[in-house]
């Protein structure tokens, strides 16, 4: 049973990263990034199941906080960062 | 089932660094880093090195993804065009590539049980240390004491570089002192 789930981890993992490479916008890159993310937490925790040694589970918490740094980071860079331009004027409008 | 896994997560890394290279848009760029740091974070956990994905997860899509962002942040987000041609570049790192490679066929077989690395000392450490040191935790017996000089080493590389980044800061701190009237429009969209 958890050999199937790896299998869909993976074929989801697979799929989050090709839209992060083919995304056409940024956009598209960062959420898959984050569903990458996500897959990250299920492998883990899948992975310690299937070897028998779950008692790695909490590393899925790290990687949950850690994703929604780089998410804010980079959703922060774009609200005031704004590609390149030199931004900090926005936010006032 | 591990190797399969180990296989697909580094088909994958290999293709989103295939797409690194190629891109122009740095700031794609950066999720891409992100995106192979937890692939490689995965990869560690499969190989049952924990600790080394905390540190790769925390340190590579964590810290790395905002750094790169405070560093896009001071430049364009596209990279500029390379001026020559990139086969000879390519032909170097081919060339290590196979090195590397055909290094590896002289290493013993992963995760055999009698090469130096487990037949050395490393076996006695647990034994030893409740005699020689008495600390509870082995690896901070191992790391404080019997290999003292490699973490004195590692010691001084961390405090050279936090002295390095400490003089950095301070010459930018006494920077708008100097130079006051020219620090205009450059300097209020940096204070946030």
């Amino acid at each position: 049973m958890f050999v199937v789930a790896a299998i869909a981890v993976l074929i989801a993992l697979g799929l989050a990263v090709i839209r992060a490479i083919a995304g056409p916008t940024v956009f598209d890159r960062m959420v898959a990034a984050n569903a990458v993310g996500n897959g990250a937490i299920l492998l883990l925790a899948v992975v310690g199941f299937l070897t028998g040694r779950p008692e790695f589970l909490d590393l899925g918490i790290l990687y949950a906080l850690l994703n929604i740094v780089g998410t804010l980071a980079v959703l922060k860079f774009f609200r005031f960062g704004s590609l390149g331009h030199r931004g900090g004027e926005e936010p006032k409008a | 089932m591990e190797a399969f896994i180990n296989m697909v997560l580094l088909t994958m890394m290999a293709a989103s660094v295939v797409a690194l290279v190629r891109m122009r848009n740095l700031f794609a760029v950066v999720i891409l880093f992100s995106v192979y740091s937890f692939l490689m974070a995965s990869v560690l956990v499969v190989l049952d090195a924990p600790d080394v994905a905390m540190t790769e997860a925390a340190v590579g899509s964590g810290v790395s993804t905002v750094l790169f962002l405070a560093a896009l942040y001071l430049t364009k987000t596209e990279e500029a065009q390379p001026r020559h041609s990139p086969l000879l570049p390519m032909f170097v790192a081919v060339v290590v590539g196979a090195a590397l490679v055909y290094g590896t066929y002289d290493m013993p077989p992963f995760g055999a049980a009698d090469t130096p690395v487990n037949t050395h000392v490393g076996a006695q450490y647990p034994g030893r240390t409740p005699a020689e040191i008495d600390i509870p935790n082995v690896v901070s017996a191992v790391l404080a004491s019997y290999r003292g000089f490699d973490t004195l080493g590692e010691v001084l590389v961390v405090f050279t570089a936090a002295i390095g980044v400490l003089l950095l800061l301070r010459r930018n701190k006494r920077r708008p002192g100097d130079a006051s009237e020219e620090a205009g429009p450059d300097r209020a969209g940096m204070e946030d």
